[in-house]
Order: C-alpha cells, then sequence, then structure tokens
C-alpha cells in the first residue's frame, strides 16, 4: 500500500501525549528533580548533584531492603507459577464445574489488597485468628510480630493465595487454546502424560506463561500494601522490602532527596529486569524452547 | 494388520438419543477387509470423521461392537489397538526437530534406537524432508508440517490400521499427487489396511480398492469405483460421483417404459408397479444430444473442459447435463436427447430399484 505523509497526522496523538505527560511523565520529573537537590526546610533547594544516588548505593539499608526483595519475588514466582499451572491442569475443561471454578479462583484476585492484608493479618493472630490460634493449640510456635520466619511464611502463603488464582487463569487460557487433534495425535502415538505436558501443553503456555511470569514478577516487586497491613516491615526490618522502605524514608523521615533517588534506581531495576527476562524468553521462543 | 468388523455400530452425540435424526452415525454393519486401501467419501458431516475416530478409540460408541480380527476391542484404548491416524490439520510437536517427531510414536513403544534411526531416515526420505530431519518442526510450512504428521503415521509398520483423516486439506496440489502416489506404494509395499477419509472424488477414486459413500450418517454405496459410476444405488452418490454428476430426472414407470413428462421412453430392465418418489438417473456420458428422436431439450451453454464438452440443457423445465465428445459439432438443430437403456437406473425414494432384466 501506498504510504501517505501528511504532517497533521501528529495532532491525533497529540491527546495521548498530553495524557502520558500529565500521568507519568510531569511527576517522574519531579522525582527528578528531587533527586538531584537538597533542602534544609522553607522551601528551599539547592543543588546536589548525584550525591543522593552515591549515598544510596553505598547504603547498607537499601541494599539489605533490595536482597529481601528478590528473595521474595523469587520465593513466590517459584511457588505460584508451577501451582498455577497444576491447577489448571486439574481444573474441568468444560461445563458447570469449570465455570464455577473459574469464578471462585478469581475470587481472591477481586479483593482490594489492603483488604487482603487485614483479612491474613487476622486470620494469622494467636489470640483471635483462625489460623494462629490453630498452630498455637496444635503447640506450633507462630507468631508473626515476633518471630521473622513467620512473618515471611504469612506473608509468602498470603500472597500465594492472593495471586496463583491469575497464573492458573492464564494457563488456563494457555491450555484451552489447544485443539483437541494435538491431544488424539498424542494418544495414536502412545505419549505419556508426561510427554504430552512436556511436549504438547508446556509449549502451548509458553506465550501466557511469560506473561505470568513478567506480571507477577512485577507485582511482587513492587508490593507494598499486604506485607505492610499484616507486619509493617516487622519483626525489626525483617519484612521491609523495597516500596515499605521507601515509603518509610520519604513519608516518614521526609528525606526526599535520598528517596527519590532510591525510587529512580528501583524503578530502573524493574525495568532492566523486565526487559532482560523479555528477551531471553522471546529470544528462547524464537529457538523453539 | 487386521480384519476390522463393526458390528451394530452407532453412534449419537447426545446421551440420550430419540430418534434416528439424533444419530451422526446410523446403524452400520461392516467388514473392513485386512489389507485393502478404503476411501471414505462423503460431504461434510456426514459421520465420516466420526466412524474414523470410533474405529481408532478416540471415541466411544453408543452401541455396536468393533472387533479387530475377531477380538473385541470396543473398550480397548487407542494405544492398545495399535492403529495409526493422520488428522485434517498438522500435528507437529513445535520444540522437537523434525527427526525427534517422526521417532516419537517408536520410541513411545521402546523400540531400538538403531531400528529407528533407520527407520526414522527412510521415513524421512519418503516424505522429501531427509535434508530438514535435524531442523526445529516449528516455523515449518504448513504443507512440509502435514508432511511429517504423515511421516509420523506412516513410521511404524506393525500397526492394525492407517487411518487419514482428510489428510492433504492443506496440502498444494502437486504435493497432493505425490503423497497419495508414495500412500499408494506404501500401501502395496506393507499392505496396510488403510482408510481415507475424503471429500473429494478424486482423490477417493484413485486411491482406494473400494470407495465407501457416506450420505446423512448413513453408508450408502461400497463398491469399487467403477461400481459407484455405473450403478449408483442411492441418488447421492449419482450426484458426488462424476463430474458433471447423474442426472436425476422424476418419472413413471410401468414395466419396461418410462414416461417423462408425457414423452416415453424405452428401459433396459422391466420393473413391476412403483411406490412413491419414482426417479430415472442417467450419468451425463450415457445421454447423446441428437436432430431427431428423443427427449426434447434447450440447450443452454456448451462448456469445453479439454478432454469433452459439457453441454448444460433444459429438460421440461429441470437441468440436464450432457457429455459430448470433443470432436463432436454441436449445431443449432440438436434440440432432442436419447439415453443409452443400459445405462438408465432407475430409483424409488432415492434408492435403486433392481427390476427384472427382460
Amino acid at each position: 500500500m501506498e504510504k501517505t505523509v501528511n504532517q497533521k497526522a501528529w495532532f491525533l496523538i497529540l491527546p495521548v501525549l498530553l495524557l502520558v505527560a500529565f500521568s507519568a511523565v510531569i511527576p517522574l520529573m519531579t522525582v527528578v528533580n528531587y533527586s538531584v537537590q537538597d533542602t534544609f526546610g522553607n522551601n528551599q533547594f539547592f543543588w546536589a548533584g548525584l550525591e543522593w544516588f552515591e549515598d544510596m548505593l553505598h547504603s547498607d539499608r537499601m541494599w539489605d531492603a533490595l536482597g529481601r526483595q528478590l528473595m521474595f519475588s523469587a520465593i513466590i514466582l517459584t511457588i505460584q507459577i508451577p501451582l498455577g499451572i497444576f491447577v489448571a491442569l486439574n481444573m474441568p475443561k468444560s461445563g458447570f464445574w469449570s465455570s464455577f471454578c473459574l469464578v471462585v479462583m478469581s475470587l481472591p484476585l477481586l479483593i482490594p489488597w489492603n483488604v487482603v492484608g487485614t483479612i491474613w493479618q487476622i486470620f494469622g493472630r494467636v489470640d483471635i485468628g483462625l489460623l494462629g490460634y490453630t498452630l498455637d493449640a496444635l503447640g506450633i510456635s507462630y507468631n508473626y510480630t515476633q518471630n521473622s520466619f513467620a512473618a515471611w511464611a504469612t506473608i509468602i502463603v498470603m500472597d500465594v493465595w492472593h495471586w496463583t488464582s491469575l497464573v492458573a487463569l492464564l494457563a488456563f487460557a494457555g491450555l484451552k487454546s489447544i485443539p483437541d487433534a494435538y491431544y488424539q495425535a498424542a494418544k495414536i502415538d502412545q505419549a505419556s502424560r508426561w510427554a504430552i505436558f512436556r511436549y504438547i501443553e508446556l509449549p502451548k503456555m509458553m506465550g501466557v506463561l511469560m506473561i505470568a511470569i513478567l506480571l507477577r514478577f512485577m507485582d511482587s516487586f513492587m508490593i507494598y500494601t499486604e506485607p505492610f497491613v499484616v507486619t509493617g516491615g516487622g519483626p525489626g526490618n525483617s519484612t521491609t522490602l523495597l516500596s515499605i522502605d521507601l515509603v518509610k524514608m520519604a513519608l516518614g523521615q521526609f528525606d526526599l532527596g535520598p528517596a527519590a533517588a532510591f525510587s529512580i534506581m528501583y524503578y530502573l531495576v524493574i525495568l532492566l529486569i523486565s526487559w532482560v527476562f523479555y528477551t531471553v524468553m522471546t529470544n528462547l521462543d524464537k529457538k523453539g524452547g | 494388520m487386521a480384519k476390522i468388523t463393526l458390528d451394530n455400530l452407532a453412534h449419537s452425540y447426545y446421551p440420550n438419543p430419540k430418534g434416528e435424526d439424533d444419530f451422526a452415525l446410523k446403524e452400520l454393519n461392516h467388514d473392513w477387509t485386512d489389507g485393502e486401501a478404503y476411501a471414505l467419501l462423503g460431504s461434510s458431516g456426514c459421520g465420516k470423521s466420526t466412524l474414523l475416530n470410533i474405529i481408532s478409540g478416540l471415541l466411544h460408541p453408543s452401541q455396536g461392537r468393533i472387533l479387530f480380527d475377531g477380538h473385541d476391542v470396543t473398550h480397548a484404548t487407542t494405544a492398545n489397538r495399535n492403529i495409526a491416524q493422520v488428522f485434517q490439520f498438522p500435528v507437529v510437536y513445535d520444540t522437537m526437530t523434525v527427526r525427534d517427531n517422526l521417532a516419537f510414536p517408536l520410541k513411545n513403544r521402546g523400540a531400538d534406537p538403531k531400528y529407528i534411526a533407520e527407520r526414522v531416515q527412510q521415513i524421512g526420505r519418503m516424505i522429501g524432508m531427509e535434508a530438514e530431519l535435524d531442523n526445529r518442526a516449528r516455523g515449518l510450512t504448513a504443507d512440509a508440517k502435514q508432511k511429517i504428521s504423515l511421516g509420523r503415521g506412516m513410521v511404524r509398520e506393525d500397526v492394525n490400521a492407517l487411518l487419514f483423516d482428510e489428510p492433504l486439506t492443506v496440502i498444494d496440489p502437486h504435493m497432493k499427487w505425490e503423497l497419495r502416489t508414495q500412500l499408494k506404494s506404501l500401501h502395496h509395499e506393507f499392505g496396510h489396511t488403510m482408510i481415507y477419509v475424503t471429500h473429494d472424488q478424486t482423490e477417493a477414486l484413485t486411491f482406494a480398492d473400494k470407495v465407501v459413500v457416506m450420505y446423512d450418517g448413513r453408508v450408502v454405496q461400497i463398491g469399487t469405483p467403477q461400481e459407484l459410476f455405473e450403478r449408483p444405488e442411492h441418488t447421492f452418490v449419482g450426484y458426488f460421483i462424476g463430474s458433471p454428476g447423474m442426472n436425476v430426472i422424476p418419472a413413471e414407470v410401468s414395466g419396461k417404459m418410462a414416461n417423462v413428462h408425457g414423452a416415453s421412453l424405452t428401459l433396459d430392465r422391466g420393473y413391476a408397479a412403483l411406490d412413491g418418489k419414482v426417479e430415472i438417473g442417467v450419468r451425463p456420458e450415457f445421454v447423446s444430444l441428437t436432430q431427431g428422436e428423443g427427449l426434447p431439450v434447450n440447450v443452454r451453454r456448451v462448456e469445453d473442459v479439454g478432454r469433452h464438452k459439457i453441454v448444460r440443457a433444459d429438460l421440461f423445465g429441470s437441468e440436464i447435463n450432457i457429455v459430448a465428445s470433443e470432436d463432436q459439432v454441436i449445431s443449432p438443430d440438436m434440440n432432442r436427447v436419447t439415453f443409452d437403456p443400459k445405462h438408465v437406473n432407475v430409483y424409488v425414494n432415492d434408492w435403486i430399484e433392481e427390476g427384472e432384466a427382460a
């Protein structure tokens, strides 16, 4: 087709540009602005250059939070992805029970984050929570406000409860798109259950799984509300993940400069990891996994 | 290799079929002779694939039994029936190489690796993909993928039967010929029982020793291509096979005479009084255009298809086709047709009426 050149077409993307400018670019630029300045109050700022960035790079506090954050994301991904696939494989493929499962599984996804946090905060309490009370009654020492292992276990189980459905739903959509002929051919070829999974289901699910992993990685890496409501980052700093730490710094201590530098680096880390992941996955995909 | 017997077989996709209309496959008794090549021919939705899937065990019939060499396999799994089947759309294992794809059914059955390597090479040569054996199956064209599917179907030598479900739909015409020829030579070489589902009459007639014609969930005729051509037992077979199909003309028949809108013609056989919808069927090849005698027609169009001419004409308001030889001159005063009495069949309610030789 002949390509028409018409510079007026730029006007068509102007509304989007404006919208993105107000929703993303301008707020982001204020953060950049804060990250290179210092203030002693009175709304007077002066240039600080890259000082805050250097500070942050040498801050043990940030490295610790980053470590905890990476560990958190790694743990929930290694649980949620296989578990989601497992659930999807065992779901009824059609009929009433299939719809029933889909609805029940969507429920956790519809609950607001702070409500999820509150549910688990109460659920885990030793005095009135069903889970905490039961564990305590069974003689298992469990107290997420004092024991950091218990705190970690709680927020991980909570995240698995909240988000595994998303992986399962995506995997299920991938499975549903496989034509019957593949399963029939596999039967004819006498493929084992494992071979069917390995050579038919997994390759066909790869596309949606990639999306699931990316979404779950980004979401878990930015998680704030639920662990904040449950543990508040404690006991000590043991569940202080990156964004919890960031909020403490920016709003608790009002250290705007370091917090801004921190956020920019936080943002770049997410961008970098997502990009690396995406590139590796698409390359694998091209080569045929 | 085995003789396959269908005993009282029928299938409905409804859990509680009420009438005959609910059955996708109506009651059927048939023996598929060991080592013969069959084509299952019929228009889309006539139950061909249903029948095929029942034989391979992908589908369990609502009633009746399937026997392989006399053993009841109605409830046996696909794996236990040891059947190979190729589907309409290519099924390849994307992440494997072409070689691994072809080897897959053998590996799953625990064959000797040396034998697998040899056999895969042989099949690779047969489907013309020897050079691409080590490429990944992903990213190949649809017809290359379908060749792999065919290859995977043929790789096992000891199968009881080879079933093909319109396997050449996605293949381009040139390759179709070649693959069909290879399937035939494979059949001669190994003598597998082959059942080939298609809605393409050329494919069916060139591939098979026996053609099974299905219509509306029922087998209407089983015969050699010649039998189907000369004595269609059902008007559907007449329409469906031949290009153009058989002319079916409403008529009154008594004794050796047929009466078409007041004009009468002589038949080769005698018939007793007939009840129901009576028609005569005659293939365009056995109709000739004449000047003075026969039934009056209006010639509407003459198509030259190369080997012969097809004359489209009007006989008492309904269409009639005539095949004329390539060198016959068709002049404007040719407005009558005669039928070769030997090849005029009489149908009552769409089924052939035998009549008695005079």
